[in-house]
């Protein structure tokens, strides 16, 4: 039995590996276009076209452009579902291909879709809330029971490639992305060999992106490229923005039966933790769940080659992040990047798209910079990879998201043996 | 003749629900059934909503089932258009 | 060893027909339903003016203004919901570690009650649709993003450990404790506050499940609305609500004397790989869920005393699930008494599965099994015993309860008395 092969963690659970990657953001669609545009420092975010935000305290985001659902998806499931959706689709297609799996050798239940989402689909939800309140409920389409809400990708994937096992959808801010992939591995510790995995939103309508704006987070700066400064001295606050990120997670030991050598890495760590209340007097617990990340993952802090920081670009969230690191790692002692300076923050798929980054730098070796940020505050004793890309060895990368109303969610990867 | 012809109900049958790309949607004739050219339930539910909302034929619901053909389609219309249209 | 092995120690639940869990069984074994002529919004002009409402005064239940202005209605819901079970469970929060407590929150369709409130004021009732920011309330990101529902539950139990909403749709009831069993399998909590919420009865959710027919046209009979498994049922009725359990794992819960309403025996989730809204009529991935979920209880389909359906009153849902409740329990089916509450609260999505999960831990504590209200000639299709109009009493010692739900996804749960030996 094959079963006696597969590698297994120290606790003899099946270790899960990452094997394809399927990236859809504002400033590249396909894994490699968008990687090389993020090394290369190139901007997604700009002034909203998507809509008019002129009269809008904030005016940027990371809008996705030259995107046509048509070329990645039919034209019948194009209008059935919502943006947020199409580019979790195309994404899911890309990454599919990538891990060059062929599903029809993996028996239906023991395929999974675990997707995150924090906002469903705003731009078709307000069309349809607008063809309601200016004509009636008669007006309003059937598409939309099943397109606006928030499983609507996990179903969509689920039927488009017949996967019939464990499906889920996690919804936690923008600590979903990483809440996802722990869910994700633990189906596949439970049984499932290969689960679709990941985030994506899109809330960037006049109506998802002003409700928004109560929250102060959104910065009122109109320059882009000094808009959305995480850890620097000129921090103002985050740019919204659209997309993310699929990835393939399978158990270890069929996708080596099946003939992966070398998957992009293995999720070794994660844990989630949960803020107490604003005023409550209790510190803030992030710290607490890098910490459980790192004893999940069995590792120290020094093995740990590079951090994607969650990079909130508010004051109080920049300090208490940099906190987190200091004391875990000590002061500059691990190189941290925050690449969603390039894209703005894309909520649920915030999470998937740092962990694809996080792939491909231990794939090729090299930090991807924290484009903008030119004047690192030095109260956060962080070692930033500002400016250019850092080639350096990496072997474990730690992501950082949270989410807002208190989520924090941290992942693990590592190259495997 | 219709109120209706067969390609404007094509066009309808596009905006409402797409093509799916290995359908032939030109060349389907009057009594090609829906569910060969991909459509489903719920396409035919959109489609149902526009023809009431569009050309103000209202389409009882156990009627939306048996209209599985282009034929059926604009045979109930030309039937139920209301006076005057 | 079981890999799931949760104790029910607290319920709370809110559901309509009467607030709180002991209003909540009263109705269900009543078989008097609960669903009227909506009155939370004016309802003229849909095709479906029938629902399930909860008369809810969130200052009644210890909502502070502040607090409900903040929350969207489904968020209420969970709250009261939570600190009833709470209370319920005699467990002293305040004698464990924060960080040793999680918060699983199952929801399908968000804040949408108020997200469409402030929408009409954004908008002016649809007029613009680069909407006004300077209507825009100081929460209103709350009701864009369901996850203040799970924030909430946190910060008023001071929950610190994995909190999050599961949203599955109709089956993220069930999926919040699949998923919270998981989390207490694992070890990465101790004790988890778990259940689900929903207030779809809006408008815009309403216009839905009209466009696609879905709910029910009795409006003449608000009460005859819901009739699962009746051969004259016209679809589905909404309602609204939440449950909320404390679980902990058996033994830490027998260990602390806890009173154990149920134990969590067994989970599984497929997912039909076929349609957004469409059932195969084989009911397949159901079966398999319930098979797994079986097995992973180690129990055999014999050992099974009762089902609460899924029963959602439409006549695709009523043949699929009989066919599924076939193929995975065998003769069993034919003997075990399946009922579906939804006939009498109406269904109110991500809510409804914890709701049902509450219904199976107090069929166990009182041994009665609720009855389908509104059965009175079962459809010729649906030849199992649906425990037609009157609740009946019976010893139970294992329930299972299922879910399905838009997107495909079907899920099962298992349940057993807290003296069940292990098979």
């Amino acid at each position: 039995m094959s079963g006696s092969q597969h590698r297994r963690s120290t606790d003899g659970r099946p270790g899960a590996v990452f094997t394809g990657i399927g990236v859809v953001a504002p400033n590249g669609t396909g894994t490699e276009d968008w990687w090389a545009a993020t090394l290369a420092g190139k901007n997604g975010i700009d002034t909203v076209r998507s809509f008019d935000a002129r009269s809008y305290p904030s005016r940027l985001a990371g809008e996705i452009r030259e995107f046509d659902p048509g070329q990645h998806l039919s034209a019948r499931i194009v209008v059935e579902t919502s943006r947020m959706s199409h580019f979790a689709l195309a994404a899911t297609g890309m990454a599919l291909e990538d891990a060059a799996v062929d599903l029809s050798r993996i028996p239906e239940y023991e395929l999974g879709v675990i997707t995150a989402n924090a906002s469903g689909g705003a731009e078709f939800g307000q069309r349809e809330l607008q063809k309601l309140w200016r004509g009636g409920p008669r007006d309003v389409s059937p598409y939309m029971s099943i397109a606006w809400f928030y499983a609507a990708t996990t179903g969509q994937i689920s039927i488009g490639y017949g996967m019939r096992g464990p499906c889920g959808v996690m919804v936690s801010e923008q600590a979903g992305g990483l809440d996802a992939l722990g869910q994700a591995r633990r189906v596949v510790r439970d049984g499932t060999r290969l689960v679709v995995t990941g985030g994506s939103d899109s809330s960037l309508s006049p109506a998802g992106f002003v409700s928004q704006l109560p929250t102060g987070g959104l910065t009122a700066v109109t320059d882009p490229a000094r808009a959305y400064l995480p850890f620097d001295t000129g921090a103002s606050g985050f740019v919204p923005g659209e997309g993310g990120a699929i990835l393939v997670l399978e158990n270890a030991g069929t996708a080596r039966d099946r003939g992966v050598d070398r998957p992009y890495g293995e999720l070794v760590g994660y844990a989630a933790t949960f803020d107490p209340r604003p005023g409550s007097g209790r510190p803030p617990t992030l710290t607490r769940c890098v910490r459980a990340a790192l004893a999940d993952a069995r590792l120290a802090p020094e093995d740990v080659d590079v951090v994607f920081a969650d990079g909130h670009g508010t004051a109080e969230m920049d300090r208490r992040e940099a906190r987190t690191l200091a004391e875990v790692f000590g002061p500059r002692a691990v190189p941290v990047t925050v690449p969603k300076t390039m894209t703005g923050r894309l909520y649920a798929g915030a999470g998937a798209l740092d962990t694809a980054g996080a792939l491909l730098a231990l794939r090729d070796q090299v930090v991807p910079p924290t484009a903008h940020v030119r004047s690192p505050d030095a109260a956060h004793e962080l070692d930033l990879v500002v400016d250019q890309p850092r080639e350096t060895a990496l072997r474990t990368a730690m992501v950082i998201a949270r989410g807002y109303g208190g989520f924090n969610a941290v992942a693990v990867v590592r190259l495997t043996d | 003749m219709s109120a209706l012809t067969l390609d404007e109900l094509k066009t309808m049958l596009e905006e409402a629900a797409g093509v799916d790309e290995s359908v032939d949607l030109d060349g389907a004739a009057l009594d090609t059934p829906f569910s060969s050219l991909g459509y489903d339930s719920l396409a035919m539910l959109e489609l149902a909503a526009r023809i009431q909302n569009q050309l103000g034929v209202p389409i009882p619901d156990d009627h939306i089932e048996l209209m599985t053909t282009p034929r059926a389609v604009l045979e109930y219309i030309d039937s139920h258009l209301p006076a005057g249209a | 060893m079981r890999t799931t092995d949760v104790a029910i120690t607290g319920i709370g639940v809110m559901a309509p027909g009467g607030a709180g869990r002991d209003a909540f069984w009263e109705r269900i074994v009543s078989g008097r339903a609960a669903t009227r002529r909506v009155s939370l919004f004016d309802p003229t002009g849909f095709r479906c003016q029938v629902a399930a409402e909860i008369d809810f005064d969130p200052a009644a239940h210890g909502l502070t203004p502040q607090e409900w202005r903040r929350m969207d209605r489904a968020a209420q819901f969970a709250a009261v919901a939570m600190d009833e079970a709470l209370a319920d469970s005699g467990l002293d929060l305040a004698g464990t570690d924060p960080g040793r407590v999680a918060v699983t929150v199952g929801n399908a369709v968000g804040c949408t009650t108020g997200l469409e409130t402030e929408y009409r004021v954004l908008s002016d009732d649809g007029r613009q649709w680069s909407v006004d920011h300077n209507f825009a309330v100081p929460h209103l990101y709350n009701y864009l993003v369901p996850s203040s529902i799970a924030s909430e539950v946190a910060w008023r139990s001071g929950a610190e450990g994995p909190a999050s909403v599961v949203s599955s749709g109709c089956t993220s009831g069930i999926d919040a404790l699949g998923y919270a069993a998981g989390l207490l399998a694992e070890g990465s909590a101790d004790v988890v506050l778990a259940g689900s919420a929903d207030a779809p009865i809006s408008p815009i959710t309403m216009a839905c499940f009209d466009a696609i027919k879905a709910t029910s046209t009795y409006n003449d009979d608000p009460e005859g609305a819901c009739r699962p498994f009746d051969r004259d049922r016209r679809g589905l009725v909404l309602g609204e609500g939440a449950a909320m359990f404390v679980l902990e794992n058996a033994e830490a819960a027998r260990r602390r004397g806890a009173h154990v309403y149920a134990r969590i025996l067994g989970y599984a989730s497929r997912a039909n790989g076929f349609h957004m809204t469409g059932l195969r009529a084989d009911g397949r991935e159901m079966a398999e869920a319930i098979t797994v979920a079986l097995d992973q209880a180690e129990l055999d389909p014999s050992g099974i005393d009762y089902v609460n359906a899924h029963g959602s009153g439409t006549k695709q849902n009523d043949r699929h699930e009989t066919a599924a409740v076939k193929t995975s329990l065998g003769d069993r089916a034919f003997e075990v008494p399946m009922s579906s509450i939804k006939s009498m609260i109406g269904h109110s999505l991500g809510a409804i599965g914890s709701i049902e999960v509450a219904a199976c831990a107090l069929a166990i504590e009182h041994g009665v099994v609720p009855p389908t209200a509104n059965l009175h000639e079962r459809d010729a299709e649906c030849d199992l015993d649906y425990v037609p109009l009157t609740a009946r009493e019976q010893k139970i010692s294992t329930a299972l309860s299922v879910g399905s739900g838009f997107g495909g996804f079907q899920s099962a749960i298992v349940l057993a008395a807290p003296d069940k030996a292990a098979a």
